[in-house]
Formats: C-alpha cells, structure tokens, sequence
C-alpha cells in the first residue's frame, strides 16, 4: 500500500564479536532500534559511553504509528543532533477543530509562545523520526548499530548480564555491565523475566488509516465526538509529511480487526466522511487496542526497561513515543557517570523514581482523555454531550472537553536528587524551580545567534550571573568537578530579553543545570559548599538523607 | 479545613427549588438527567474552587445519608 514512503534496508553486518574466543563484553547493550533504542545510544554517545544497539529487524517503522512529536522531544533530538530534518520535514501545525455531532463546538490556536528554538508540535511519520536517527547514528562512531541480530537468550544477574544473540551466521554470545531494553510494549525480555507492566486495557478498537489526499484541508487538527458520518464514536483527522493525513476511527470493541483492515471496509468510511468527491489513496492501515499500564520497577537486577515495554499509555495526548524519549534521556546521563565512577550505582534507582512518576502523569492524563471519548455509562455519556453542547457557547466548557491532553515533560520536584529552595533558605524564587525543566531563550554568543538550551546538556552547567563575583571565587566555583561548566550569564547576549524573564538571575544568583537539563539546585548567592552539596545530591551520594 | 457552606447560603431558597423543580417538570428522565449534567456543570465552573468541589462530591456520593 505504502507509496509516500519505501523503507530503507539496512543490511545485516557480521560483527568482529562473533568471531572472537570467548564472549566479548560490552558496558551498554541495548536492545531494540525503535525511538527509545536510539534514543538512549545516542544519549549515551554525547556523554562519552559507547554502546551495542541489537535489533532483530532491518528496518525503521513500517507503517506510521507515532505522528506527533512535542517540542521537549525536539528538544531532546536537537541535543543528539538530529532534529533539524525532523522539523524540516515534519508538519508544524497549532490550530485545532473540535465537532460533536455535526456542529463545530470550537477551535483553538495553541498560540505557540515565541523565544524557542524549536516548535511546540509537529507532527512526522514514525519512519522519518527513526531514519534520521538511524543517520546520526551513523556519525557518532560511539554506537555499534547491528541489524538483524537478534538477543535469543538472557542470563540477569545483579553482576551483570550473559546474552546469546542469533544471525544469518549463527549463535554468538556476548557479555554487558547493563542490559537496556527497549523491544516494545510486548517486550519478550518482560515476559522471559517473569515480569508483568500492570495496569487498564480499554475494550475498545480502533482503526488507523493513512491515506494520501490532495485535497485542501488545512494543517489542523480536526477531532469529532459522535459524528454523522460515523456515529457513537470518534474520529481524528491529522496532517502528517508528504500531504499523508491520520485519520483515526473509533470502532468499538465489537469490530473485527481482520475485517475492517481490508481496504473495501476503510473506503467507504472515509468517503462517508470527506465526501465522494475527494480522491485518496489509502496509504496503511492498522487496527489496534490499547493499555494503559506500566511496570512496578523499570529496573531488574542491570536490566533497565525503557518505552513501551516499561510503560504504555493510550494514544490521546502523544505520550507514547514523547515519555518514552524523555524516560531515556532521565536514564542516560545517570547511567554513563555510574560506569565511568563518577556516581555510585544506586543513581540508576533514581531513573526508576523519576520515572514511575512520569509515566504516572502520563497514563493518568492519557486514561482520562481516554474515559472522555469512551463514556463508560449513560451518565458519563450525558455529561460528555452536555460538556460539548455547553462548550459551543460557553468558554468554560472547553477545559473540560479532552481528546488529549498534548504531552508537556513532566517535573521532578520531589525527586530525592533535588535540592529544594526551601532546604538553602534561599529567597530566589522568580524563574525556573528546581526540578524543572529548562526554558529555551534565543541569545548570541561569541558574536553568533543561538539558543541557550544548545549551552545546557549533556554534563552539569552552572548558569549564574557573575556580577560582583570576584575572579578568586570563580576559581574556588571552578573546581568544584569536571564535570561541571560554569556559564556567566552576561557571556550571553540577551537578544530578546528572554534569558532575563525566564531566569530572573541578578548578581551572584545561579541555577545547577543536570546533564538533561532539568534544574538541579538554585542558589540566591553562589557558594561552593551549597553547589557541591547539590551536586552531590544530583548525582545519588546523599539520596538517603532527608530533602526537606 | 472543610470549605464548602454547609450553612443557608441562599438569598432565595423557595424561589431557587421552585425554579430547580419547574424546570423538571415536564422533561422525560433523559432529558432531566440531561438538565442536571448541564446544571452541574455551570454551577462547578462558578464555584471552581477544587477543594470545594470535591467536598461537595464527596457528601453528595454518601447515598445512605
């Protein structure tokens, strides 16, 4: 069916390991070359820490699958350095249509707010989000990216991990420190272990048809509740690359998913919705059922589970592939300074910490936008029509009407690695608290136009103003760890006073910023016994002390 | 500390059940339930506050009261 798009082919490659005497031993092998696998390579390569990607396949995606990516995932592909032809190719879209019945109820404009180096959305094939990692990968000489071989067997111990990986040329065996799996949201490695991601399946079915049309419907994102042409369910329209639109139908849990994948099943639906006028070639369908749930403890023994297979959520909101990169991201720049000595072991644990309550945000927003669309009774059902009857006139409404809430990086405030403004006493409370995420701001530096979040990531950044701080501090405050960069604020120009109103730093004031550029600590007067403590406590040595 | 009024609040109470029944009074259950989803909906908004919100949930869910 696909026409847009033709998968590219990676070929099998023997590796210099299946020829050696006896298992070759790897610190990082991750399983599975989806977005979280790369992900997580990619990550660990800008932090200096090789790793083995083993995929039992030779291509990305076939078929769409995950269409809408959020700026903090850019964010994140802009670190590895590949969101440029991500955002390039994708679609920016901000304007939404919601209907009930046959009635627009309202539209919105998301009003993306300015002074960020990437978008707030864009919406882009799962396959194209994949191939341009597939090339970055091929630049960062740090991944060792082997198709078609496949992990058949799996000894965890909490010394480390034995593996038997299987190819076109035979069984070879392989040994690694950590084993991070990312082979989907029926992870085979889960259920080897004995595992279980525990949580909601919806009785519910629905059909995805990718179909490619000419016609000129514009770049929003249309959702309808109870349409004419489709009754008692819901339908979304959504514009992705290459004029290929997502239409999304709502079946019901007694659709037979054999049937309605069949072309002369789909036709007639989408002629009964855009008309018999308008031509569309049909470009991949896929009937699914979804979960809500995730694992009790994304990690067993040195077997850390990433994605799906840690934690799955409905599709409403785009919180599947989004938490799965942000997931990653939490874990590498943990798992790179443990193996490098630079943090002890238990650091990793706070993956699972920060995490669990991430993928907690997530399942909790996507189930409720879920129970909005599927009434689960008739009084649910009347107070979804009346929400959207009422949001025609009435603004209030439309914060209550949900097909999705779009997926925002959640925060780590109660994280035991953050160092609360409360435990320093500190009064510097305007700007970013700890546990947040970075905001981007677009600044010059030496003469060229850029973005702050370019100076922040993968090792600890001290952004401070260094007004009235004499050159004997700046020494004591440099030496602190390596691992740590001091940035002066006035080093940066401010082009559109953004860095001001989002950070809010007068002399002497300064944020600890994480490898993944979440803030650490936040200091009203710089000291290096304050930013040690809190860099000590970023990277897990006092996690078992109290955190007021 | 409990928020919701518990206490009259009403500048009007007859004239308010008054209102509330007539406006019942010749609609189908469907449509009542209707008219109540739409009522309850309005007067939350209003009242916004989450915590009273929920108290007020919360005593209304207690049926055997």
């Amino acid at each position: 069916m696909q026409k847009t798009y033709s998968n590219p082919i990676y070929p099998y490659r023997k590796s210099a390991d299946q020829e050696a005497q006896r298992p070759v031993h790897h610190p990082v092998i991750i399983i599975g070359a989806g977005p979280c696998g790369m992900a997580a390579a990619l990550d660990l390569a800008k932090q200096g820490q090789a790793s083995v990607i083993l995929d039992d396949n030779n291509t990305v995606s076939v078929g769409s699958r995950a269409i809408c990516f959020s700026k903090r995932t850019l964010e994140i592909m802009d670190r590895y350095g590949c969101a440029q032809p991500m955002v390039e190719k994708g679609v920016t879209w901000q304007k939404g249509k919601v209907f009930f019945k046959q009635e627009q109820v309202y539209e919105f404009d998301l009003l993306p707010e300015s002074g960020h180096k990437l978008p707030a959305f864009i919406n882009l094939q799962q396959y194209y989000f994949e191939e341009y990692m597939v090339n970055q990968i091929a630049k960062e000489p740090l991944i060792d990216l082997r198709w078609m071989h496949k992990l058949v067997e799996l000894d965890s111990s909490a010394e480390g991990n034995q593996l038997k990986v299987e190819t076109e040329d035979g069984v070879y065996a392989l040994s690694c420190d950590y084993l991070l799996v990312a082979d989907g949201a029926n992870s085979k490695i889960r259920t080897e272990l004995g595992l279980e991601s525990k949580g909601q399946v919806f009785q519910d079915r629905f059909l995805i048809a990718d179909v490619v049309m000419k016609a000129d419907f514009p770049t929003e994102r249309w959702f309808w509740f109870d349409p004419e042409f489709h009754p008692n369910q819901s339908v979304l329209l959504h514009k992705q690359a290459d004029d290929v639109w997502r239409i999304d139908f709502q079946l019901g849990w007694d659709a037979d998913p054999e049937e309605e994948k069949q072309e002369a099943k789909i036709r007639p639906r989408i002629e009964a919705m855009l008309g018999k006028d308008v031509e569309f070639e049909l470009e991949w369908a896929s009937v699914y059922t979804f979960q809500c749930r995730k694992m009790d403890d994304f990690i067993h023994n040195r077997v850390i589970f990433m994605g799906d297979a840690a934690h799955q959520v409905s599709p409403f909101g785009a919180r599947g592939a989004n938490g799965g990169v942000q997931s990653v991201e939490n874990l590498a720049w943990k798992l790179a300074r443990v193996l490098k000595g630079q943090a002890p072991a238990t650091l990793i644990d706070s993956y699972n910490e920060e995490r669990q309550h991430g993928a907690a945000e997530n399942i909790l927003n996507s189930t409720r936008a879920t129970d909005f669309i599927t009434p689960k009774n008739d009084i649910s059902r009347a107070f979804r029509d009346e929400t959207l009857r009422l949001a025609k006139h009435y603004p209030f409404a439309r914060s209550l009407v949900n097909s999705g809430r779009l997926s925002m990086p959640c925060d780590y405030q109660h994280s035991s690695l953050i160092t609360k403004s409360s435990a320093l006493n500190t009064g510097f409370d305007a700007g970013i608290a700890p546990g947040f995420v970075c905001l981007d701001a677009p600044i010059g530096i030496n003469g060229e136009d850029g973005w702050l979040l370019e100076q922040l990531g993968n090792r600890f950044v001290l952004l401070y103003n260094g007004e009235g701080i004499d050159n004997d501090e700046l020494k004591t405050l440099s030496s602190i760890s390596d691992d740590l960069v001091l940035l002066d604020s006035r080093e940066l120009e401010d082009k559109e006073g953004m860095l001001a109103e989002r950070y809010c730093m007068s002399g002497g004031q300064g944020y600890l910023i994480r490898p993944d550029q979440y803030v650490a600590a936040k200091f009203e007067q710089l000291s290096r016994e304050q930013i040690n403590s809190a860099l000590q406590r970023a990277l897990g040595y006092q996690s078992a002390q109290e955190n007021p | 500390m409990s928020k919701l009024i518990t206490e009259n609040h009403f500048s009007d109470a007859d004239a308010f059940y008054a209102a509330l029944t007539d406006a019942h009074r010749e609609l189908s259950t469907v449509d009542s339930e209707r008219l109540n989803a739409r009522l309850i909906l309005l007067l939350a908004n209003h009242i916004g506050d989450k915590q009273v919100l929920l108290e007020a949930l919360d005593i209304a869910a207690q049926l055997e009261q």
